[in-house]
């Protein structure tokens, strides 16, 4: 018993029964959403032999579903960039500069990261309804970037800081401004940084289901995660339906961590790892 | 002269590139954070506040009709930490330990445990609402089919199964997350331990006994802290299985949701409650502060110099 322990088989074993049981649920899940629905209530765990497109088609109909993917990307991708450029900017100064009070921004920007953004939801309310900025995706962008800045910024200004003082130097001596600096020749060489950054920042965006609950009321206005609690409402028990309505919301991110998957480890387990 | 161009180069440069990044933090979350504080303290009705309220809120938490859901939240809270934290965590380093013992297959296992982490709570809670399904779902349907019908339960539908089936649901997801910290960990661990002990006769349950399991004090402090703040914040995978009153009969009700509920109603009351609920934000801010914080603390302080 002890011997089969410590034997690379025993491992092998546990980790292949481990692969079973995160992937069965994903094949359910695939599979289910090829079959008919009145298919599925007969027999749940039959195999689609014969795909049953229709319910994607009968997904995309539903224009909804289609505006509510949209919001998903523009509100995702719009606090991306609003991180990215204000997360740079941010890192490059406290990364490669030198100058008094520099303790006491990296200190707030500590705390700004301790702060769990579930907790301020009432303040936030109110004033992004003061602000105007309530119902609306500008205001949520916000609100994201503000809570992945932090974070951000220490991941970046680390990898600036890491890039050998002479490289600033050459570039200023070959007559270059210091924009010029950061664009041409630091920002290619944090490329990794973004990399982490961007995943870090854009899947818990993507996936959140918690602030566009209480800040977008509009129903127009709903992300595809609020879309789906809606659409289970709607299509009550047409499973085939139902199902092809989460691949379509998950499609995305799988494709991507097909490709991506050691950048989406590096990315998400970002914040865990002592800087 | 040129290095002064440049200094003042530099900090005009420094202004422009820091003062969106910290005007956007203050703005939307080191202002927001101060005055939840201030809410809390004061009466409200709907969302106009009223006067000075000093403690009261708080002693309205603690007394009736809010005392029973809050103390019931919290053992909740409490229940899904220790579950969480003893089955995910011990799970975890198995696995990490799987990974860290195969170096063929690594990066493919590897890959596909930590797959499920970057599923949406909301994909991966129906997913599961409909394989637990008590009279379409796979699980009921195969115990049904092997004669097994006293286990085909009602897992979400029960006041005793529910909870537990959420940790479950909880595990499928996010098992990955603490897989990967740990293997990271044992990763960093310098292989000459690990010789030395071996040449000295060591076996494979003492190397890791003895020199990896303490080893990994680091990723444990990380982990733990984690998971705590996790499952007193826990909000996504009960509101979408249970609603906003964690049903079934509130057997899945979280600190949480109870704030979501005192803040913006729910369908038992309309009314907004926002001082109690803004208590009940600063005692799980509290909580989670101080539970990680001197929980961090006395991790460290048992971790040892690797």
């Amino acid at each position: 018993m002890i011997r089969l322990i410590g034997s690379k088989v025993f491992w092998r074993g546990i980790l292949i029964f481990n692969a079973v049981s995160v992937l069965l649920p994903v094949f359910f899940l695939i599979n289910s959403s090829l079959r008919s629905s009145v298919d599925f209530a007969k027999n749940p765990m039959a195999l689609a032999r014969h795909p049953y497109w229709q319910n994607f088609s009968q997904v995309w109909q539903n224009g909804d579903f289609a505006n509510f993917l949209k919001n998903s990307l523009i509100i995702t991708l719009g606090s991306l960039v609003v991180i990215l450029a204000f997360g740079v900017g941010a890192g490059f100064v406290l990364g490669r500069y030198q100058f008094r009070g520099q303790n006491l921004i990296l200190g707030f920007i500590l705390t700004a990261m301790l702060i769990p953004a579930k907790l301020m939801i009432l303040p936030l309310f109110i004033q992004l309804k003061w602000m105007h900025l309530l119902d609306s995706h500008f205001g949520l962008i916000l609100v994201y970037a503000s809570g992945s800045l932090p974070a951000a910024i220490f991941i970046l200004s680390g990898f600036f800081r890491a890039l050998p003082a002479d490289l600033d130097n050459a570039a200023r001596i070959d007559g270059a401004s210091e924009g010029q600096m950061i664009r041409k020749v630091l920002i290619p060489l944090v490329k990794p940084g973004l990399a982490i950054v961007t995943i870090y920042a854009a899947i818990p965006i993507w996936n959140d289901f918690f602030l566009p609950l209480v800040f977008l009321q509009t129903p127009a206005k709903k992300t595809i995660m609020q879309g789906l609690t809606i659409f289970f409402g709607e299509y009550g028990s047409q499973w085939g339906v139902l199902f092809a309505g989460l691949m379509i919301a998950s499609l995305p991110l799988i494709a991507l961590y097909l490709v991506l998957s050691e950048q989406f480890i590096k990315g998400l387990t970002a914040g865990a790892v002592k800087g | 002269m040129a290095k002064q161009g440049l200094k003042r180069q530099q900090n005009r440069m420094a202004v422009i590139l820091l003062a969106p990044a910290l005007v956007t933090i203050l703005l939307f979350t080191t202002i927001p954070a101060f005055t939840t504080l201030s809410y809390a303290f004061f009466h409200w009705t709907g969302f106009q506040r009223g006067s000075f309220a000093g403690f009261e809120n708080f002693s309205r938490l603690l007394h009736f009709p809010f005392r029973d859901q809050f103390l019931t939240a919290l053992r909740h809270n409490l229940l899904v930490f220790a579950g969480i934290f003893i089955i995910q965590t011990t799970l975890g380093i198995f696995l990490a330990y799987g990974l860290f013992k195969i170096k063929r297959g690594q990066r493919f296992h590897r890959t596909i445990a930590f797959f499920p982490v970057i599923f949406s709570l909301v994909i991966v809670g129906y997913t599961w609402q409909i394989i637990l399904n008590p009279f379409f779902g796979p699980i009921n349907f195969f115990l049904h089919s092997i004669h097994l019908d006293s286990l085909a339960l009602t897992w979400l539908g029960d006041t005793k199964t529910a909870l537990p089936t959420l940790v479950f649901i909880n595990l499928w997801r996010w098992v990955g997350f603490p897989t990967i910290i740990f293997l990271a960990g044992l990763n960093a661990i310098s292989t000459d331990y690990v010789e030395a002990a071996r040449i000295d006769g060591a076996s494979e349950g003492q190397i890791f006994r003895k020199i990896l399991f303490p080893l990994l004090a680091p990723s444990m402090t990380i982990v733990t802290i984690l998971t705590f703040i996790g499952a007193f914040e826990w909000f996504d995978l009960p509101y979408v299985l249970g609603g906003s009153s964690g049903g079934p009969a509130g057997a899945t009700d979280t600190l949480a949701l109870m704030f979501y509920r005192l803040s913006f109603g729910s369908v038992d009351s309309i009314a907004n409650q926002i001082g109690i609920g803004s208590a009940l934000g600063v005692v799980i801010f509290l909580i989670v502060g101080l539970g990680a914080t001197f929980g961090a603390k006395w991790l460290r302080g048992r971790e040892v110099e690797a």
